[in-house]
């Protein structure tokens, strides 16, 4: 049977292209070509196998399928895999960045290009392995395990202060991280399990949520990072090079958002409704606070990096609003995010190859150049901002109209982060794309090659598709919210409601909504 | 009193200490009679595979099976057998790294065989030992043989002067250890461990007890270098040649918190919270002095020096909650820390310029362009003495923590496990100086198999320890531990 290890299979099989990887010792271009192919094909391999995983998976059932189950070290850590709604998309988003990824870096990398494709392997591995883990100590395995080969990404293959963005990176994150595992040892003090399945069915003393979910806290809000957590972000973002950039935003950060879903929300619910306001207020100050910091940067991957501190400040409204909008505009924002992120740091890496600055002023009028790469970039634009029609609208529309049953005040804010992200998105595009070319190091800049066609233009028509039909995401995410959402509120009691649900609002909503 | 060693065969579960015994005495026998002074490499290897025989004998046969000896002197039960077989791998494997650079580090003298077996005499004892008279024979026994081991280069001042520091202040720490005994003796009338218990319950817990107790403590926090006693520690590391400070950062480490533990647990048991507390004073202290002291080190064998010392602090995290599990968590921290330790220095020693040995943290820089495999596996140490997930060092800190926090110790926990993050600064800078700085200068090929033997060893085990050694290593530290209470 396949769903006996198939998620072992997806987990590992990057491992595998390590290994592999190890015997190929040559320094030579023909060894690098090698180096190359072999982890884009190996990636592509855990993509694949992540898709027919997805194709079997049973979305009507809110439980966790394709579960593996063993004792493993001592009593306390096992050997648990199994996925339900909430991650099994997630899963499936980290499988595609990786050969994304490895296309993107195929003619920009050049100096130790067989290490850096053993650490995106193991990155890989180690991601997939967080989503798909069943075991709360091995979700923290994986989940650290992700500070080594990213603090090596930065640190080797990263820009001119390159040192500090990766001593950065990883100290918040440890620091965080380390008081999320003492609270995860207490819960297995607790219930005498790190069995994920089981902890959901554990009810902890309300008094005792309190700190587990602060220790949580600790390690998500830096993950995600919320305001005022970020201050590594955009460092990290902007001199990681652009493989790492992608990973970082695009699965990464979904830790963060991913961990208060699994664990914050369902184990704790007493203490997530206690801090929902908390959360709100940070959410909204991190969408409104970090859009007025994009406004003003003058490099333009920290302005897109600080959009994504804006954009997850979505995710963490919806997951604290507890209503199934919310909870499932989350997900949907998590994987729309993404894709987008994801695609912004790729089109923004397209011209740094090219020109090797960052700087959004040394760029204009790319257009009358780069027609292509201006229609590309125009719809990653546009998605950013989440207009309707994009992925982008589907996961913002949803989390606010959770939110809005909860607090109105919240959609209030986050709404007016929505028009600033136009402001900063469209100001940036308007700089580098439009105007004159007038500066002579552009005049001989090229448009889009093949390569860098073939990982834009999947994106830029997953990111349309869902715009306009994202029923295959929502279905998925669907049974498996409900079921989380009707835990939280058997155990807070039901939200009250300051709007009347409408009677289909569970149905997704049309693209063509007016905002 | 009559002697429970009606023949020969009761011997057996002591055999493994003897036959180390004659080993040493056969190969300085040999050594006086054959060898010149400076072909010694046989007499190593042949010191190696007695080790390695007589820890199979005692993994696999359970060394005699488990036996009091001597009217309670000595024991043989599944604690001792698995910490010896810890010593005996981690001895094993620092003389097999002397081999390459013995004669550059002035250390190719047939004698240090013969020491080395005989420390580990002298460690097997003190692991084995329940009576505070074979604990302080062991003790004395390899202290000794440290003392000369530190200062054999004697030629390099340096050196001696480390031996020399080492003996000043292992002889006072031996004296405190010494005095506390005679307070336990005169407060209980018992000189074996179980016994000291039993007359603990009986009633007699009295102020000179405790006095005992603290100088008691105070004489084993110095061989295990915890602060504040750890004042010898960077000196000697520093001082002593490199593969005897590989050695004295694995095997005595062990030996000397195997005897932390059961002077703790078997005798002291009846009085958990007297003890309790100075352990959480020690551990406390350990982690914190050790992460900001280590931060300031440009030297790389002093910079160990402090890690060394914050490991032990992190070690005694699990001794703290005073239970079984937190023992298993020892054990199991001492087994991961003394493998990153030997595959650390399979890495230090086999990395060189043409100035010779490499000691400055600075001087790695660019390692990983010239020495690949070296700089990986360096790399490897350092983010699992980290404690950073997948790697080896994760679980060990996960066991004692977990230790931690069942006996509810949860400010320990978080000090620690903050500290673990500050001591990541001065682990991360050795990744940053081999992996993101530009090579200063050419580095040498250090010939001999041994140190990639060692270093591929311990690599291998700390990276796949989560899917190897860590299922069959925690059920065997369980049972151990479980041997004690």
């Amino acid at each position: 049977m396949i769903s006996y290890w198939i998620l072992s299979a997806i987990t590992f099989v990057p491992l595998v292209g390590v290994v592999i990887l190890l015997f190929i010792s040559g320094r030579d271009a023909a060894s690098e070509n090698l180096a190359r192919w072999i982890a884009l094909v190996v990636s592509l391999l855990a993509f694949i196998l992540s898709l027919v995983m997805w194709s079997r998976f049973d979305p009507t059932q809110s439980g966790f399928q394709f579960v593996e189950n063993y004792q493993w070290i001592g009593s306390s850590i096992g050997y648990r895999m199994g996925v339900d709604g909430i991650s099994v998309l997630l899963v499936v988003l980290a499988a595609l960045m990786v050969p994304i990824c490895v296309i993107a870096s195929w003619n920009s990398v050049h100096t130790r290009v067989r290490d850096y494709m053993i650490v995106f392997l193991v990155i890989d591995t180690l991601m997939i392995g967080a989503f798909a883990t069943l075991d709360l100590a091995m979700f923290y395995v994986f989940f650290e395990g992700t500070l080594i080969p990213m603090f090596l990404i930065i640190g080797i293959w990263g820009g001119a202060r390159r040192i500090q963005a990766s001593y950065k990176f990883f100290f918040y994150t440890f620091t965080g991280s380390v008081l999320m595992l003492l609270a995860i040892m207490a819960m297995y003090w607790q219930a005498g399990t790190t069995d994920i399945s089981k902890l959901l069915t554990v009810h902890f003393p309300p008094g005792m949520q309190v700190w587990l979910w602060l220790a949580f806290f600790a390690s998500f809000a830096v993950k995600l990072p919320m305001w005022p957590f970020h201050r590594w972000l955009p460092e990290a973002h902007v001199e990681a090079p652009t493989g790492g950039s992608v990973l970082l935003a695009a699965i990464l950060l979904k830790f963060g958002g991913y961990g208060f879903l699994r664990f914050s929300l369902p184990m704790f619910p007493d203490a997530s409704h206690q801090f929902a306001n908390f959360m709100f207020v940070l959410s909204v100050a991190a969408i409104i606070l970090t859009s007025l910091v994009a406004l003003v940067q003058d490099d333009m991957k920290k302005l897109i990096a600080y959009s994504s501190v804006a954009h997850m400040g979505f995710v963490t409204i919806g997951i604290f609003s507890g209503t199934i909008n919310g909870v499932q505009g989350a997900v949907f924002q998590m994987i729309s995010h993404g894709l987008i992120s994801g695609a912004l740091f790729l089109t923004v890496g397209v011209v740094y190859d090219r020109m090797h600055t960052r700087e959004i002023a040394a760029y204009g009028g790319l257009v009358h150049r780069m027609p292509r790469y201006a229609a590309v970039f125009m719809v990653f634009t546009m998605a950013n901002i989440g207009l309707p029609g994009t992925s982008g609208f589907i996961g913002e529309f949803l989390t606010m109209i959770g939110a809005f049953q909860v607090s109105t005040w919240t959609v209030f804010g986050a709404m007016v982060g929505v028009i600033l992200s136009a402001s900063y998105a469209l100001w940036l595009y308007r700089r580098m794309i439009f105007g004159v070319l007038s500066k002579d190091s552009l005049k001989g800049i090229l448009d889009l090659n093949l390569q860098e066609k073939l990982i834009l233009i999947p994106l830029l028509l997953l990111i349309i598709f869902f715009g306009f039909y994202p029923a295959p995401l929502l279905n998925a995410t669907a049974a498996s919210s409900h079921a989380i959402v009707a835990q939280y509120q058997a155990a807070v009691g039901p939200t009250p409601a300051i709007v009347k649900p409408a009677p289909a609002a569970a149905a997704p909503a049309p693209a063509d909504a007016a905002k | 009193m009559a002697s429970d060693l009606q023949s020969l065969g009761a011997l057996g579960p002591i055999l493994p200490e003897i036959a180390m015994a004659i080993a040493a005495l056969v190969l300085l026998l040999v050594g006086v009679i054959f060898l010149k002074r400076e072909n010694s490499a046989v007499l190593n290897w042949v010191a190696i595979a007695v080790m390695v025989v007589i820890a199979g004998y005692i993994g696999f046969f359970r060394g005699g099976g488990d036996a009091v000896l001597f009217n309670g002197g000595f024991i043989n039960d599944e604690f001792s057998r698995l910490l010896k077989v810890l010593v005996i791998g981690a001895s094993a494997f620092s003389l097999l790294m002397t081999l390459p650079s013995a004669r550059e580090h002035g250390i190719a003298k047939f004698e240090y065989a013969v020491l080395m077996l005989l420390a580990n005499v002298g460690m097997m004892l003190m692991i084995s030992a329940n009576d505070l008279m074979t604990l302080y024979v062991g003790l004395e026994l390899q202290s000794l043989a440290f003392y000369v081991m530190a200062a054999m280069h004697r030629e390099n001042a340096k050196a001696t002067e480390a031996g020399l520091k080492y003996f000043v202040l292992g002889a006072l720490a031996s004296g405190l250890l010494l005095y506390g005994a005679s307070l336990v003796y005169g407060f209980t009338g018992q000189t074996q461990l179980d016994q000291i218990a039993h007359a603990i319950s009986m009633g007699s817990r009295s102020v000179g007890l405790i006095f005992g107790l603290v100088f008691l403590l105070a004489g084993v926090a110095f061989k295990i270098a915890a602060v504040p006693f750890h004042m010898w520690t960077p000196d000697v590391y520093e001082g002593a040649p490199t593969p005897v400070t590989a050695f004295f950062g694995t095997a005595p480490k062990v030996a000397a918190m195997a005897l932390f533990i059961r002077i703790v647990t078997v005798s002291f048991g009846p009085i958990v919270h007297d003890w309790q507390q100075i352990v959480i004073f020690l551990s406390i202290a350990s982690m914190v002095l050790a992460s900001f002291a280590a931060i300031g080190q440009q030297g790389l064998k002093r910079m160990i020096a402090y890690s060394a010392i914050g490991h032990m602090g992190f070690a005694l995290v699990g001794l703290s909650a005073g239970t079984a599990n937190g023992v298993e968590g020892v054990i199991v921290y001492l087994a991961i820390y003394m493998t990153m330790t030997v595959g650390f220095f399979a890495c230090l020693l086999s990395i060189k310029t043409k100035d010779g040995f490499v000691d400055n943290i600075a001087d790695l820089a660019g390692l990983s362009r010239t020495r690949p495999f070296v700089a990986a596996m360096m790399a490897v140490m350092m983010f699992s003495y980290v404690g950073l997930p997948p790697l080896g060092g994760f679980f060990a800190k996960w066991q004692v923590f977990l230790a931690a926090i069942e006996a509810h110790l949860f400010v320990l926990a978080v000090i620690g496990v903050l500290m673990s993050a500050v001591s990541a600064f001065y682990y991360l800078r050795i990744v940053k100086t081999m992996y993101f700085d530009e090579p200063k200068h050419e580095f040498e090929v250090v010939p001999g198999g041994e140190l990639t033997f060692a270093m591929a060893v311990s690599g291998f085990l700390i990276i796949t320890y989560y899917l190897t050694v860590g299922s069959p290593l925690t059920a065997w530290a369980h049972v151990a531990a479980g041997s004690l209470f």
